[in-house]
């Protein structure tokens, strides 16, 4: 089978400066994401996953083009993103749709749902003003709200059902591309839960596309095909979603695996690796391998040299440290 | 009334908190029963809406009136009603015998004062420290939650820390004078995984250090399962089932427990397909269904959940649940026609 | 911090200029010819143009501009048409002074009264106190300065004979003037304490404080107030700046010899030096005011960054 990579991160670099001293010039920049390079695959789940001020948000935003990389190339159905001008890119957007944490930010109060609706349409002009109507309710159907809330105000309804409107609002322009930037990390369990399903049956309905950015291992693991996992701004592996979780390669995804509390209390509990300290500061980042400062297996070369990504599989398995050179490394 | 259990340093008797708004008032918490035994832990868990939080403030005294008020319960803290204490004798609890971390680390702690003077007040009120022995203290307690180089982040504002090192600073603050128990409200919440696999760690060490008894209120049933002796599951207000930890998660009674916990996408199973969900929402506090609160949700409900709210049943062993399926009336019940498809 | 104030003293720059700028312009963009204003109305060709080579009205602009500039730093701003003396020494011998001492004690009188009503209000949300606190700081704020001082007068000084009508030597004498100036102030800051207050209340941390055992009123004075204060020392800021406007007014009604009466006088008289001099000193009393306010502002949060 030939996939068909449909976005393609080369190199992508996003720095954001930091403006101080006397003259208010640039003293530094936190380099939020550095040098990392990915492909997704037309129909697939690639998730990006990582703790705070790892970049996977900084990831998506950059995609969309929210913020202007610093550099790297982004090709999106082999088209240059970041060589497009704003008017063009804007057309763009028709293609690329993203599902923020907090619905309720990006919907305007004051319009009903159904103005919310129709004006994504209009801009992005996909049907005609008779069909608008129908369209809209057909999105709402799609998604599991009625057309009778469709006059109602988002302040009305809950936050799982303002996810809902979120995504029929991403929908209702016919993406190839959807970045959920933890689009179910506000929800309860069991709306999350709702919402996660929905995300899938909408992929194989609308053949879509997701890069899901998120930072619970679990919803991850439910819903991707493959996995990238970032700490302060670089990948340190990426792999098959089996391939990653079963035998996860890199110590820093081993500790975040093993940190997440089960709720398997039978079992007996596998031995938790607890990093120590926290993650550094994304101004000053560690040199070499950035995670060796709370690596339990840091060598003397870990401090001075950038490890590459190795191949570990034949599933495209990668990760990136010194330990890996020689294939899979033995932990036990 | 029970008589009270030496063993228990806190029980919860029919406690009901109400908010009184305009629209009419909200039973945040509904007449919940629940005990800590000494040294143990207790999770209460439950989604938004379910009370949990407003359960903790009562017991603390600390809901916020005129707006919301303990219409009813007892809280028997080591024998004593804690609701019939004046407002001297509340103070002399809060932070000595019984302490509160909260969910966000970031907000919870003063700005403008230094992490030192906020673990110190607390020695200073309670233990009538004087300033420079509060201060040595700071510091002991400071290295007790694993905070490195104390002497230099007591001087520090909690601006200058880290989320984690906050949580840490928040949970010095509260172990300052040894409380008996100690209330955690969402303490990892906000927290990366990797830290909240520190913290929590550090709350299970010092616990068994300092014998101190421990509330966790948590939508995470991760945290539960790795924390808990006993666990309380709240649905709007109530408490549906409560149970010792084992068989809440392995042998779970109430449906919305059973719903809830499958709903949790794993991050530790190969599962395919969709997740099995709970279907619909929580219903809105002014519109409570009159019998079962979680009738409108259940896939098994029968006329009678409709109609009458079933009572919280112990069971042999000990543990509760509030489900007309393990009341002996349910057989008895034909089968009333779903009102759901 | 050194830093900061490094920094914010070149932003005073811009500032400056700017002020000085229009200070300067104001001469030229009034209608009518400055010297013909000066030399006045019954002065014939020779004697203007006498007096433009005199001001140096006949030079470019700019040079007239950097001369005025340089001369000002030098503290030399030009003699007063009316009395013939230096412009800087009508300023700063007396005038200034009584106008600062009023501007003074009558934002002492503002924060005071503000902050207590302020704080009252807040803690006792919708109580009896709160609202005619609140009412009561409705009327001050809405009040005219004048209108105020002549009601003041009226009563304690005609109907009581409490306090004198005029003049600036006594306490006494002080008393109505303050009230008059810093009644408005005063409503002001306590409705913004009251609205900080209110916000900072709400905050986690003051539930912290309470879940620590810590007396009610230390939670107010110590957790609370301290981070309500940031935005009440801003508008406090502000409000000397309008209270170096507000003397104006009332030095006019309670006939005090301050800086507002000169500029009145000044203007009245066709006195141009003496109120460019006086807009002048204002103007940077104004901005050193907010400068110590700003370093203020960063000693109670530390947070605060530059920008």
């Amino acid at each position: 089978m030939s996939k068909k990579a449909l976005l393609e991160v080369n190199n992508l670099k996003q720095y954001f400066p930091i403006k101080g001293g006397l003259f208010g010039g640039t003293v530094n920049h936190v380099k939020a994401v550095d040098d990392i390079s990915f492909v997704v695959y037309e129909g697939e789940t690639v998730s990006v996953v990582g703790e705070s001020g790892c970049g996977k948000s900084t990831t998506g935003r950059a995609i969309l083009r929210l913020d202007d990389p610093t550099s790297g190339d982004i090709l999106f159905d082999g088209e240059n993103l970041l060589g497009l001008n704003k008017a063009k890119m804007r057309k763009k957007r028709k293609d690329l749709q993203i599902i923020f944490q907090d619905p309720y930010a990006s919907l305007n109060p004051r319009q009903t749902v159904r103005q919310i609706l129709e004006e994504a349409l209009e801009i992005q002009n996909v049907v005609s003003r008779k069909e608008r109507r129908q369209k809209v309710e057909d999105l709402l159907q799609t998604v599991g709200i009625g057309a009778h809330q469709m006059d109602r105000y988002p302040h009305e309804f809950s936050g799982g059902q303002r996810q809902r409107i979120g995504i029929a609002r991403a929908l209702s322009v016919d993406p190839k591309l959807v970045i959920c930037d933890e689009a179910v990390s506000a929800l309860d369990v069991s709306i999350q839960a709702q919402v996660l399903n929905l995300l899938k049956e909408l992929q194989q309905k609308f053949q879509l596309t997701y890069l899901f950015i998120s930072h619970d291992l679990g919803v991850v693991r439910h819903i991707s095909d493959r996995i990238i996992v970032m700490y302060l701004g670089k990948i340190v592996e990426i792999g098959d979603k089996d391939s990653l979780f079963e035998n996860p390669q890199h110590p820093y995804t081993r500790a975040l695996l093993s940190a997440i509390p089960s709720i398997n209390v039978g079992e007996k509990k596998k031995e938790r690796i607890i990093l120590k300290g926290d993650v550094p500061s994304p101004i000053d980042p560690p040199a070499g391998c950035r995670f060796h400062t709370r690596c339990p297996y840091a060598m003397d070369r870990c401090a001075v040299e950038e490890p590459k990504l190795h191949s570990l599989s034949e599933v495209e398995h990668k990760a990136a440290c010194h330990l890996l050179e020689d294939g899979p490394y033995d932990y036990s | 009334m029970t008589i009270s259990n030496q063993e228990n340093i806190l029980e919860v008797r029919n406690l009901c908190t109400s908010f009184f708004t305009d629209e009419g008032e909200v039973k945040a918490v509904d007449g919940v029963d629940f005990s800590i035994e000494k040294g143990k832990t207790i999770g209460i868990v439950g989604e938004s809406g379910s009370g949990k939080s407003i359960t903790s403030l009562s017991i603390m005294r600390l809901v916020q009136e005129p707006a919301g008020k303990v219409v009813d319960g007892e809280i028997v803290f080591k024998g004593e009603n804690l609701l019939t204490k004046t407002k001297k004798e509340m103070r002399d609890i809060r932070g000595n015998k019984i302490s509160m971390i909260f969910q966000e680390p970031m907000t919870s702690l003063n700005p403008t004062l230094t992490c030192g003077e906020q673990i110190a007040e607390s020695l200073r009120i309670h233990q009538k420290l004087n300033r420079k022995e509060a201060r040595v203290k700071a510091i002991e307690m400071l290295k007790l939650v694993g905070i490195p180089s104390p002497e230099k982040r007591v001087k520090q504002y909690p601006f200058e820390l880290s989320g984690g090192m906050r949580q840490r600073v928040m949970i010095a603050i509260a172990l300052a004078c040894n409380p008996e128990l100690l209330i955690a409200d969402e303490p990892t919440t906000a927290l990366d995984v990797t830290i909240q696999a520190q913290i929590l760690e550090l709350i299970k060490k010092l616990q068994e250090e300092l014998g101190t008894s421990l509330m966790i209120i948590t939508h995470d049933l991760g945290v539960v399962a790795e924390m808990c002796d006993r666990v309380a599951v709240m649905y709007c207000g109530k408490v549906v089932e409560y149970a010792d930890v084992k068989t809440i998660f392995t042998d779970p009674k109430h449906p919305y427990t059973i719903g809830l916990l499958n709903s949790v996408p794993r991050h530790d199973l190969k599962v395919e397909g969709e997740l099995s969900v709970i279907k619909g929402s929580v219903p809105s506090p002014f519109e409570l269904p009159s019998g079962c609160r979680f009738v409108t949700r259940c896939p098994h409900a029968r006329e009678i959940c409709h109609r009458e709210l079933p009572a919280l049943e112990t069971k042999e062993d000990g543990n509760q649940v509030r489900c007309w399926i393990h009341t002996d009336q349910w057989e008895k019940q034909a089968e009333a026609v779903s009102t759901h498809e | 911090m050194f830093v900061f104030i490094i920094r914010r003293l070149f932003q005073t720059i811009p500032v400056m200029i700017g002020v000085t700028l229009a200070v300067f312009l104001m001469m030229h963009l009034i209608p009518g010819d400055p010297a013909q204003i000066m030399a006045g109305e019954r002065a014939d060709e020779a004697q203007l143009e006498q007096m433009r080579e005199n001001l140096g009205l006949n030079d470019p602009l700019y040079q007239q501009y950097f001369r005025y500039v340089g001369n000002a730093i030098q503290g030399d701003l030009g003699t007063s048409i009316r009395t013939d003396r230096a412009v800087t020494e009508e300023i700063f011998t007396n005038r200034i002074w009584i106008t600062f001492e009023l501007a003074l004690y009558g934002t002492v009188l503002a924060v005071i009264l503000g902050l207590i009503a302020g704080i009252i209000s807040a803690t006792r949300k919708y109580s009896f106190s709160d609202v005619s606190l609140m009412i009561v700081a409705l009327f001050g704020m809405s009040m005219p300065n004048f209108w105020l001082g002549i009601m003041l007068i009226y009563f304690f000084s005609v109907n009581l004979g409490w306090f004198p009508t005029i003049g600036w030597e006594s306490w006494k004498h002080m008393v109505l003037p303050v009230l008059t100036i810093g009644t408005g102030g005063a409503a002001i800051i306590a409705r913004m304490t009251r609205s900080s207050m209110l916000e900072v209340l709400d905050n986690d941390y003051i539930r912290t404080a309470y879940a620590k055992g810590v007396h009610d009123r230390v939670v107010i004075y110590k957790h609370a107030l301290r981070n309500a204060l940031v935005p009440v020392v801003t508008i406090v800021g502000l409000q000397f700046g309008t209270l170096l406007g507000g003397a104006v007014i009332t030095e006019t009604v309670f006939a005090i010899n301050g800086l507002g009466r000169l500029v009145v006088d000044s203007i009245r008289m066709r006195d141009f030096p003496m109120v460019q001099g006086t807009i002048l000193v204002c103007a940077v009393l104004f901005v050193v005011v907010n400068f110590i306010v700003d370093i203020t502002y960063r000693l109670i949060n530390k947070r605060i960054e530059l920008n």
